[in-house]
């Protein structure tokens, strides 16, 4: 039977027999869609049509670009570089003396000669640091940060070597957690009479409200003793205090704690800036008016195990460096102080972009134009 | 190409072997029912040198009989395989495993496996584990589910065929019993009525018809839809009443299963030791339907899978597409671009790492740089495996199907007379269909319609013209198109063959006899008075026996089945009685010409006097109502003779003959009833002719025909051998004893070379010889006529055989039907000793009608660039012929003709060729558009097989260089030869199309097979990629669909690799910005769907819709199709463009939101976002300016593609709190898409990013758009004028070179006139 062979591999071959064929079936049927007959827009590109689409872009780009560039023009921002790079900085001194003091203080004076009339944002910036390596990227526990208790005594394994210490494990494990930015900033403002003005500065809020809310979470819930909840449990070797201890406030303690948060967020490129600060807009005053500042920085000692050489680290780390350590990868810091707009920060090039593009459409319209005009009248 | 099913084929037969080795072992113990074959093999002289060992391998035995010998009978039915069928290829357990195994055969799978493994070493795991087995895993249940799908309707299929009900004897009731096929058993009886279904393949036992034959159809088999005659087992009696299996005990000895199905071989042992030999005429194939036939009972021989239907299972073929090859070398690229990516990036991460210290963000300072580059190598190859499209076939498979479905949907494609439509049977190459450089067709039945009707003939060395059937045909030809089927009518309802082709339109069959024809045939029945000259007189005499002999040849020299809607076709035949007494007007040529035609000695001839109405029939009655008891005396006759004369005499002539015609037209009344099914259309145009002429076959069985003759009335003509056509010997015989002379006669019909050799100089009288020679002559000139009138000829011939001479053969004719080994070449030895010294009677001409539509088809292909060649095996001149009338050869065009007696002579030609070809080749490759008009080869299959063997090379250069190439004569294998050299060597694509069996070689080895489904059954059909019905939908089949499927795979390709590449390339840049530590800015789920998802359908979409050119501008143009396959040379190009265009994409698609977002807060996904969603717009956008026609389907899937991707990263970025860690999506794109400069970033970057293609795509069809046109248009003008000048001075110097295009009638009147004085 034909229907065998049909069968015989595949399947797929349509059953022949002349006679017995549905001849209903047979009959094609005329639908446009079988006949492939279905109206269609054929897009004939040519330069007659093209002509209007290149006119459009030109006209439409032309006026964002400008707009574009108007915005960025108008924001406020301003970059101190804090490194220490320079001997004669207070900052190189901080970086060279690596006591056992606690803390070390230095202190960058910097003009600032246009007033930020809106909020302002308080960035720190640093360069080289490769917070996107693949590595570092997964070396983090999700679950842990989301308040799971199974979790925070069981760090994933992709937190290793940051996930136990001495046995115990690590709360916030991962190299994210461990390499957490500890330079505190305070900036001041020097009013020649009064003297310096601590600038007020707002640390509600910096974090994604997803991230605050939905994201991270102190295991235990939220009437814990955090204390308590994070007991048997062990800090990152690089951090001074267990997470329990971030902050006063328990809103911003633990895992919710909205620096932590903010830090854990990682960059998309090497060179990137974090939210530090908001210095939030005062009633007719100008936020931060023309004038001289001083950024007071204090370092943390950072403890620094660099090649942990076990999973379990069980030696007392040796402090190395004060400050939050960039040179060993020609980093640099900053502290960026930026007013913002609908379309964000301050960037001239998108503003080009648009208006290149809007030209380079405006100038092929006309190079088409001619060309059209020639081909019909040749 | 590559055979898909032959590891399982292969798998097949070993367990059969294995199955076959167990029984042997099984069976070794309980010898005593082989004790018998120890005997035979003692005994039987046949297979007395085949050695025991073999006989047990090569046999099986079956035991008939449900009685007491039940338990060996069960014994051995266990040895057999059952009727039940499986051809699933998995089970439900089995289902998981095998068809994993059989997926992952697939190098892509293996690929898919080799990265989802890879990802689970811990120092190069790119994503999660899980994700990666994604891809692998979609791949595989698609395909799992297809195959599931595909299996269960196997299963189905089965379970139904399985579950039919047959009647079995059951033999502890002693009765019929229903049941289930899969029951039934080797060894059982089985009855089956009219109509039924065939379950297993039967040994006839029994047949209700007295004679014991039974007709089955065998449609399901080969497609053949004639009824097969099929006769009972020779020497059992008791045909016609109840056949009880009780009283059967024979033993049946039979070959083991094979899939020949035209061969079975083996003998039936009865309990006295007796043999009769089986052949496969006595073989009920299953699957074939009882005809006409009210029981039959028989006892199953093979079932189930050993059933020659099922072994002959050959899946659908699988040829390599030709753009599948390139697209490899594609891929390739790919590898090595892949291959270069992963490098730069473990080099620079190497480096990146080497310069840091001390760094934070650095998790393993222990690794080495060098091995972490290493490393980080295979994790890139993770991350980038989306550059290899693996989903590139798969999606290819999926757009092959959708372009197949569109091209069995197209009503251009469908013949109504036919009822039937395009069958797509290769799944895999329907764009070679629009890269064909070189057609093959065979000749008849593909160019022509292979409906064969009778037009002239020529007997005794004179031609008869017909020249009003002539103008009827012509008539007729005109009127074809409003020629519906007419054999729809009442009829059709009771015999279902009436919608067989053969059975042609009434109108197109009916032959009007020639006049001088019908004037001789009467003067046959009146015979002339005796004149003075007596030469003259036996010329005449000798004259009308031959034409009596020529159409009695025609009428009985086949195989033909006479059936009639009212009664089966065994009832047709018991209407004739035959012996009665008759004498005949043949006495007088006995008397005065026996020397030369011994054939007309008087006999027995009886009249039945009732039956005819044929005036002839009745005036003979009248005359010899007193006519004496048969005698052999010559003085008899006489007086007999001179009676009739004298009778005759008093009827005038002009009465006779208005007689006559009256009477022909109420014999047409009764004759009208009666159908042939003949196996070739040859046949049946040669029945029906006789018919016209009052010899009508009235019925057919076993052993005997029964004939109308003019002047005799229905006679049964003992029918003793049929030897049955051969390609081979190229002819057929039968033996019959003459129905006038009693003697025994061989009617040989066959290709004239053959029979014009066979048919020598009989020995005896000079004067007679002489004559004969004349005879000889003259019918050769006007078979030569003929075959230049495009005719097929056919010689029809006889012998006589002496008594002796006849049991001398039919001994060793005997001996060779019941061999059972070599059966075959024994029966092919004895027909060739009987057919030799052949006496020539005549020569037929049929008309065989070009198809419709042909000249145009050809023209069209040969202005697209495709080079036609006819492979046929017919004459030269009638090959000529069809060439000029199909537009193959024009009146501009030279024809070189190969035609060579020898090797060395061979070999010099096609020098000689070559150089002509050559010099005259140069000033026309000037100008290509005048390649129009140019070389014909034309080559004959002698000549063509020392080309082909020894000069191949330059029979390539000549052929290359032809427009068009003819060979002649070849025979299949040769054809095959032709195409597979040069498919070979020109390394160009080929397309054979052909309709007969002998054409399957050829379509089987040539790149596109196409088969015809016309007159010559199914074997075309089934070996064929495509199935068309008629030549002219070749047109729209290449022309149309081929360069669509073409042109949509070969773009679908381009822009599948072009999004594979833009969109890696945004991981590559990045590796740019993150050490080259494998990072991405994207959600792996993303990711995975990206590729899997969101843009999958697209291309699709694309790949099957697109319509680059409308249909009917391709249609006109044929120019166009050219294009497709020239633009090839820049394939390499357009790919190397694509990919640079990818790279640009890429470029701008991730440096502006770089730019955009460079030095601010931004999260690595909330970098990734905007550069994804742009990447989806491009690679969409993309689509669109790329593609040619947009529809509402495209538009709906583009919509949905991109409504996808939005939907799924908002979902995601809502719901996924902790779920794909450590790149969790929470928040990113709501936040994103809530900031305007979102959007300001993807409008800018999808812009710039499509502004080259679109300029480029505005330039090029600005360039392009009216190109065509204005190339077609001054093609045609070109050669026209060229055409013109050629013509011109062809007419005076090609001339001898030419043939004659139209056979010059006058010239052949003149001979014949000749011939008769």
């Amino acid at each position: 039977m034909s229907r065998f062979t049909a069968n015989a591999d595949g399947g797929q071959v349509s059953v022949f027999n002349p006679r017995q064929a549905d001849t209903q079936k047979k009959k094609s049927h005329k639908s446009s869609f079988r006949q492939q007959k279905l109206p269609a827009w054929k897009p004939v590109l040519t330069t007659g049509a093209v002509c209007l689409a290149l006119f459009i872009i030109g006209l439409l780009f032309i006026p964002i670009g400008i707009a574009l560039s108007a915005t960025s023009a108008n924001i406020n921002e301003v970059k101190i570089d804090y490194t220490g790079m320079d001997k004669s900085s207070s900052c190189f001194s901080c970086w060279k003396s690596s006591s056992w003091n606690n803390t070390c203080k230095c202190t960058v004076p910097f003009f600032l000669d246009r007033s930020f009339d809106s909020t302002v944002f308080m960035y720190y910036g640093l360069s080289n640091f490769y917070q996107n390596h693949r590595r570092f990227v997964s070396s983090r526990h999700d679950s842990q940060l989301n308040g799971n208790m199974e979790s925070l005594m069981e760090p994933s394994k992709d937190c290793e070597p940051y996930a136990f210490r001495d046995n115990k494990p690590i709360a916030p494990c991962g190299a994210i957690a461990n390499s957490m930015f500890n330079d505190t900033l305070d900036l001041f403002r020097n009013v020649p009479t009064v003297g310096d003005v601590r600038i007020p500065l707002t640390g509600k809020g910096i974090a994604w409200w997803t991230d605050k809310h939905m994201k991270f979470k102190n295991p235990g819930g939220q009437d814990q003793n955090l204390t308590t909840v994070f007991q048997g449990t062990s800090r990152p070797l690089n951090w001074r205090r267990p997470v329990s201890e971030l902050d006063q406030d328990p809103e911003n303690n633990g895992f919710i704690n909205e620096d932590f948060i903010v830090w854990m967020r990682n960059a998309a490129l090497p060179t990137f800036r974090k939210l530090y600060r908001i210095i939030h807009k005062t009633k007719k005053m100008p936020t931060l008016a023309r004038g001289n500042y001083t950024l007071h920085v204090v370092y943390s000692i950072l403890h620094r195990v660099l090649h942990p050489t076990s999973n379990h680290i069980s030696s007392v780390p040796k402090p190395l460096q004060s400050d939050y350590p960039v040179r060993s990868f020609q980093g640099r810091k900053w502290v960026i102080l930026s007013t913002s707009s609908w379309m964000g920060g301050r960037n001239p090039f998108l503003g080009v972009a648009y208006l290149v593009v809007g030209s380079v459409s405006l100038f092929l319209w006309v190079v088409l134009l001619v060309l059209h005009h020639q081909n019909n009248n040749p | 190409m590559k055979n898909r099913s032959q590891p399982a084929a292969r798998m097949e037969r070993l367990q059969s072997v294995q199955r076959r080795c167990w029984q042997l072992l099984a069976r070794e113990p309980g010898r005593s029912r082989y004790s018998t074959h120890d005997d035979l093999h003692t005994k039987g002289s046949l297979d007395s040198h085949i050695p025991l060992q073999k006989w047990r391998e090569t046999r099986r035995s079956i035991l008939a009989g449900r009685g007491h010998r039940q338990h060996e009978v069960k014994d051995m039915a266990r040895g057999y395989q059952g009727n039940a069928i499986c051809t699933t290829k998995y089970s439900i357990l089995t289902f998981i495993p095998l068809n994993l195994f059989q997926q992952f055969r697939r190098a892509a799978n293996l690929y898919f496996l080799f990265l989802a493994l890879l990802n689970w070493v811990p120092v190069v795991e790119a994503f999660q584990k899980e994700i990666t087995m994604i891809p692998l895993l979609v791949v595989l249940a698609v395909i799992a589910v297809k195959d599931a799908l595909e299996d269960y309707r196997r299963y189905l299929f089965d379970k139904n065929i399985n579950n039919k009900v047959v009647q079995v004897y059951c033999g502890k009731k002693q009765a019929y019993m229903e049941r289930c096929w899969k029951d039934v058993q080797v060894g059982d009886f089985v009855r089956l009525s009219c109509n039924d279904i065939i379950p297993a393949d039967i040994l006839l036992l029994h047949s209700s018809d007295a004679r014991g034959v039974c007709y089955i159809e065998t449609a399901n088999l080969d497609g053949e839809t004639n009824l097969k005659q099929r006769q009972v087992v020779s020497g059992l009696p008791l045909q016609g009443v109840e056949f009880t299996p009780e009283s059967f005990h024979g033993r049946i000895e039979c070959e083991n299963p094979n899939n020949d199905l035209g061969r079975f071989r083996g003998f039936m042992e009865h309990p006295n030791g007796t043999r009769v030999g089986l052949h496969s005429n006595n073989l009920l194939l299953r699957g074939c339907t009882i005809r006409t036939t009210e029981t039959v009972v028989g006892i199953v021989v093979y079932a189930g899978h050993e059933t020659k239907a099922l072994m002959n299972n050959s899946g659908p073929r699988y040829k390599w597409s030709q753009l599948e090859k390139r697209l490899n070398v594609d891929v390739l690229w790919c590898v090595v671009l892949l291959f270069v990516m992963c490098l730069t990036a473990a080099v620079g991460h190497g480096l990146w790492l080497k310069k840091l210290q001390n760094a934070v963000f650095v998790t393993d300072e222990e690794t080495p740089p060098a091995l972490a580059g290493f490393y980080v190598f295979w994790t890139m190859i993770i991350v980038l495996q989306v550059l290899i499209p693996i989903s590139l076939y798969v999606s290819i498979e999926i757009v092959k199907l959708g372009q197949i479905y569109f091209i069995q949907n197209d009503m251009a494609l469908y013949d109504q007379h036919a009822d039937c439509r395009i069958q797509c049977r290769a799944l895999n190459i329907t764009e070679n269909l629009g890269q064909i450089q070189y057609l093959f067709s065979d000749k008849t039945g593909t160019l022509t319609e292979n409906k064969m009707v009778f037009c002239r003939c020529s007997i005794h060395g004179i031609e008869y013209p017909h020249a009003e059937n002539a103008r009827r045909l012509k008539l007729y030809e005109t009127e074809k198109n409003d020629v519906q089927s007419a054999c729809g009518g009442d009829s059709s309802c009771i015999n279902p063959s009436l919608a067989h082709p053969h059975t042609l339109p009434v109108e197109a069959k009916e032959v009007i006899p020639d006049p001088d024809l019908v004037k001789k045939l009467s003067r046959l029945r009146s015979p002339p008075l005796p004149q003075g000259v007596c030469s003259c007189e036996t010329t005449s005499l000798q004259e009308a026996a031959s034409v009596m002999d020529f159409f009695l040849a025609l009428a009985i020299c086949n195989t033909v089945v006479v059936s009639s809607p009212r009664q089966p076709p065994n009832t047709v035949a018991e209407a004739q009685t035959s012996g009665e007494d008759m004498k005949m007007m043949f006495h007088g040529v006995s008397s005065s010409s026996l020397s030369a035609f011994p054939t007309l000695a008087p006999s027995e001839i009886r009249e039945k006097p009732r039956c005819s109405n044929s005036v002839l029939t009745r005036e003979k009655t009248a005359t010899f109502t007193c006519s004496p008891p048969p005698g052999r005396t010559v003085n008899h006759e006489v007086t007999v003779e001179t009676s009739q004369c004298r009778r005759r005499l008093d009827s005038p002539h002009e009465e006779h003959m208005e007689n006559n015609s009256k009477n022909m037209t109420d014999e047409r009344d009764a004759d009208d009833a009666l159908l042939y099914e003949a196996e070739s259309p040859d046949e049946a145009a040669l029945v029906h002719a006789a018919r016209a002429y009052h010899c009508t076959l009235r019925g057919r069985c076993a052993d005997s025909l029964t004939v109308n003759l003019p002047g005799l009335g229905t006679v049964g003509v003992q029918l003793l051998h049929v030897l049955p056509f051969d390609s081979n010997r190229k002819r057929m015989s039968v033996v019959v004893r003459h129905p006038v002379t009693g003697q025994v006669v061989v009617y040989t019909k066959g290709a004239d070379s053959v029979i014009m050799d066979l048919a020598e100089t009989p020995k005896g009288a000079e004067q007679a010889a002489e004559n004969y020679d004349y005879i000889r002559q003259q019918t050769q000139k006007h078979l030569d006529g003929y075959a230049r009138e495009g005719l097929r000829t056919l010689c029809i011939a006889k012998k006589v055989l002496e008594e002796e001479e006849y049991e001398a053969w039919l001994q060793r004719h005997t001996l060779a039907e019941s061999s059972i080994d070599d059966r075959e070449e024994l029966l092919f030895d004895s027909a060739e000793r009987l057919e030799t010294n052949l006496t020539l009677l005549g020569t037929t001409g049929i008309v065989d009608q070009l198809q419709d539509g042909v000249p145009e088809t050809m023209d069209v292909l040969q202005r697209a660039g495709i080079k036609v060649w006819v492979l046929t095996g017919d004459k030269q001149e009638t090959a000529i012929n069809v060439a000029y009338a199909c537009g193959l050869i024009r009146p501009g065009d030279r024809l070189l003709m190969a035609n060579c007696e020898s090797k060395e002579a061979c070999t010099e030609l096609l020098e000689e060729l070559k150089l002509e070809v050559q010099r005259e080749a140069y000033p026309s490759r000037r100008t290509p558009e005048e390649s129009s008009s140019g070389f014909i080869l034309i080559i004959d299959g002698q000549t063509l097989a020392w080309a082909l063997k020894e000069e191949a090379r330059s029979f390539l250069e000549v052929s290359s260089s032809c427009k068009a190439v003819i060979c002649c004569r070849s025979t299949p294998l040769q054809k095959s030869q032709v195409v597979r050299l040069v498919r070979d060597q020109l390394n160009v694509m080929t397309l054979a199309v052909g309709d007969g069996a002998n054409d399957v070689s050829m379509i089987q080895a040539a790149d596109v097979g196409i088969g015809i489904s016309g007159q010559e059954g199914m074997q075309a059909v089934m070996a064929s990629d495509f199935a068309i019905s008629r030549f002219k939908h070749l047109r729209k089949l290449l022309l149309v669909h081929g360069h669509w499927c073409f042109s949509r795979l070969a773009n679908m390709i381009l822009y599948f690799i072009y999004k594979n590449v833009m969109f890696v390339n945004l991981l590559f840049w990045y590796q740019f910005f993150c050490g080259f530590s494998g990072s991405v800015m994207t959600n792996s789920w993303v990711l995975i769907f990206f590729n899997l998802i969101f843009t999958s359908a697209p291309p699709l979409i694309y790949g099957i819709l697109d319509k680059d050119v409308a249909a009917d501008r391709l249609m006109r143009m044929p120019e166009l199709y050219h294009s497709v396959h020239t633009s090839q040379v820049y394939a390499s190009l357009a790919f190397w463009f694509t990919v640079l265009d990818a790279f640009y994409q890429s470029l701008v698609c991730f440096f502006v939101p770089y730019f955009a977002y460079a030095g601010s807060d931004v999260g690595e996904l909330s970098f990734g976002s905007p550069i994804n969603a742009s990447a989806l717009l491009i690679i969409l956008l993309h689509q669109v300016i790329e593609s040619h026609t947009l529809t509402w389907i495209h538009v709906g899937v583009l919509v949905l593609s991109g409504g996808s991707y939005f939907a799924f990263v908002l979902i995601f970025s809502v719901c996924c709190v902790t779920c794909s860690p450590p790149t969790n999506p929470v928040g990113v794109e709501v936040l994103q898409m809530s900031h305007p400069l979102f959007y300001i970033v993807c409008a800018l970057t999808t812009v710039t990013a499509l502004l080259p293609r679109f300029l480029f795509r505005v330039l090029y069809n600005t360039m392009h758009a009216s190109a065509p046109r204005q190339a077609a248009y001054g093609d045609r003008a070109r050669r026209a004028k060229y055409r013109r000048r050629m013509r011109h001075q062809n007419l005076k110097l090609c001339v001898a070179n030419r043939q004659p295009e139209h056979p010059d009638a006058a010239s052949l009147e003149l001979s014949t006139e000749s011939v008769v004085f």
